[in-house]
């Protein structure tokens, strides 16, 4: 899995003790805090990041740089840096590797932002589910503020700054940076409106830069290397790499990084090592509840934020779920939508209401109750729902939906007028079905069925009926010849 | 709110108050005043809510507001050893909806319940980032990956047996 991959976010992870400062500074670490703090001017580091080209990872890609620069331009006497490691997508956990991994170069980052923006404060947002990363966490600030690298007149500049950690509780919403911030205010982490931007209101109040944990990891190389070299990796319009938690039924499964640029291909079936058990590719799920599911035709389109956009999914954090032939489409699409109906916060309507509505059209399709009005009725609410959604979570629910119509709509098809479903997964249209080649006519599933829909001889073929059978399963539970399928 | 009223002793109602004053009694510091509240008491009943809001001079309504917006934050107390099925993506396309429901048959209760002899409750999570080990069981602390519905049984009787030397000892 090492070849083809380009470890710059993660270039530690794995190779140093992140509970160890020394070996973190002994690979060049603190370096570029302390070039940026005893000789550059804040101008000149924003103007450094934005000529990198560095985009945000947390999902939406906004350029780094302009971010820094909107909340230096803000004026106010108390500012503050934060730092999101509230990574809640289902099947993305590279925030938490980088933190338990590598924690310092978080910690590096925050300040070389905080001395650009004009700010002596910062917090980690972590969830309370990742206790390890929150450890390593406290102890690399405590070592950090021992060294003299944070705390008061860092590398005797003057600058000073301090980190405190902020723990999350189990919502999804607030990894939306003004969710977030009310969080941190101990509030519901409902997100508002946008304008004001944190960037001129935000914790407290103050103008706040609010940047991801895999952002973060990337900036003090940038500082280090300089931005031509990093503005040389990835594409046009997305530089330098991507880490994707790369899971599902792939034979190779975990984190990688690599080039923007790269392939679906490369990543699925040369790093990813190909489909698990020989299985034929289906689709892949990037961006969590708010990407969308891809499909062979995709498999040869670059991986870059405007093209997994264009595509109908989108980077999001980084999620990487493939998908063989076995996975029902339809089924996948409702499972990402009870995601974001248990995760909507409730604030605004179209999502509290219209992605409930979704999630029970997707379930009458899934029972064989479905109608081809229904699939119409999909399509306009979720386009509704995205238009009209107050954040990001409900702007982008509707896109494993609409995503699955688009590329799989065959599927949802059969599941509608044919009423199967043609990947053997939703149970309500399956039937069971006694093979004859298997059957031994042993009587066993005759004596489990509890409703007496099995008949047959002692020694003969054995059959269902499907009008009575109540698909309780138990026939397929005590044959002992695998006679007994669902089809 | 909870249906059974509990009566808090004078200790405990001291050791939340110590919480909030070493948090300042901020209104601002109240998630982490209810992680530590529920860390000490296992869950949020109504009871230590009423504490927390007139220790912080909040609104009850308010501290309840944050309780129940949280998946974090419990007004059930959990089991003796709470059982925790990961259902995110990864571990979904693995299977990890075989699995709870056997949990949900072997154990006879739902999702959010405790069993009756308080020994065991089952809940769902969204992906605690291990999902090269789909799917994923937490017990207590303990992770049991790749598992299949054949296994719960055993994970249910390792539990079980693990309290029984621990009484023992």
């Amino acid at each position: 899995m090492t070849n083809r991959q380009l470890r710059i976010a993660l270039r530690n992870c794995g190779s140093i003790n992140p509970e160890r400062i020394e070996e973190y500074i002994a690979g060049n670490g603190y370096l570029s805090l302390g070039k940026v703090v005893t000789g550059m001017e804040p101008k000149q580091a924003i103007q450094l990041l934005i000529d990198s080209g560095l985009r945000g990872r947390g999902g939406a890609g906004f350029p780094t740089g302009l971010k820094w620069l909107y909340a230096m331009n803000s004026e106010a006497d108390q500012k503050y840096v934060v730092c999101n490691a509230d990574e809640g997508d289902p099947g993305a956990f590279m925030d938490r590797s980088i933190l338990e991994g590598d924690p310092h170069s978080v910690l590096e980052a925050m300040a070389i932002a905080g001395y650009c923006i004009g700010a002596d404060k910062g917090y980690i947002y972590i969830r309370a589910e990742y206790p390890l990363a929150i450890r390593r966490l406290k102890i690399a600030i405590s070592q950090a503020k021992e060294s003299g690298l944070l705390g008061e007149n860092i590398f005797s500049s003057g600058f000073s700054f301090d980190i405190d950690l902020k723990y999350g509780a189990g919502a999804f919403v607030c990894g939306e940076e003004t969710a977030l911030i009310h969080s941190m205010e101990g509030e519901r982490g409902e997100p508002s409106l946008k304008p004001p931007f944190p960037a001129e209101s935000g914790y407290l109040g103050m103008p706040t830069n609010v940047n991801n944990v895999e952002t973060l990891a990337n900036i003090p190389v940038i500082f280090e290397k300089g931005a031509d070299w990093f503005s040389k990796i990835g594409t046009e319009k997305s530089k330098g790499t991507k880490v994707f938690a790369l899971a599902g039924k792939v034979n190779n499964v975990g984190l990688i990084e690599v080039q923007m640029g790269t392939t679906l291909r490369e990543v699925i079936f040369d790093i990813g090592g190909g489909i698990r058990e020989g299985k034929k590719f289906k689709a892949v799920q990037t961006g969590g509840p708010s990407g969308g599911c891809l499909t062979e035709k995709h498999l040869d389109t670059p991986i870059d934020y405007e093209n997994l956009v264009a595509n109908g999914s989108m980077m999001g954090s980084g999620g990487m779920i493939v998908m063989d032939e076995d996975d029902c489409m339809v089924s996948i699409a409702r499972f990402y939508l009870e995601f974001s109906v248990d995760e909507s916060c409730g604030k605004c309507a179209p999502c509290r209401i219209g992605n409930k509505r979704l999630h029970e059209l997707l379930d009458r399709i899934c029972q064989g109750n479905g109608t081809d009005a229904d699939l119409e009725r999909l399509r306009n609410l979720g386009e509704v729902i995205k238009d009209t959604s107050l954040c990001g979570l409900g702007q982008s629910s509707p896109n494993p939906v609409l995503s699955t119509l688009d590329n799989f709509f065959e599927e949802f098809e059969s599941h509608v007028r044919d009423k199967k479903c043609p990947a053997g997964v939703c149970r309500d249209l399956l039937e069971y079905f006694i093979l004859e080649d298997n059957c031994v006519g042993c009587t066993a599933c005759a004596r489990a069925c509890p409703v007496g829909a099995i008949t047959g001889e002692r020694k003969e073929l054995h059959v269902v009926n499907t009008a009575i059978c109540i698909k309780c399963g138990a026939c397929m539970e005590k044959c002992k010849f695998d006679a007994v399928v669902l089809i | 709110m909870s249906s059974v009223k509990i009566e808090l002793r004078k200790d405990q109602v001291e050791k939340i108050h110590a919480f909030c004053d070493q948090c300042g009694n901020e209104p601002g510091e109240l998630i982490n005043i209810l992680h530590r509240t529920q860390e000490e008491f296992g869950y949020l009943p109504a009871e230590i809510q009423e504490v927390i809001a007139d220790k912080l001079a909040l609104p009850v309504a308010k501290v309840y507001g944050v309780v129940t917006f949280y998946s974090f934050f419990t007004m059930i107390p959990k089991g003796e050893f709470p059982i925790s099925i990961c259902t995110g993506t990864a571990c979904y396309v693995r299977g990890a909806e075989k699995v709870l429901s056997e949990f949900k048959k072997l154990l006879d209760i739902q999702v959010g319940e405790t069993s009756a002899d308080g020994k065991f409750s089952l809940s769902c999570l969204r992906c605690v980032g291990a999902c090269g080990l789909a799917p994923v069981v937490l017990v207590g602390d303990k992770t049991y990956g790749r598992i299949a519905p054949d296994d719960v049984k055993e994970i249910l009787e390792e539990a079980g047996g693990a309290r029984t030397r621990g009484q023992g000892d």
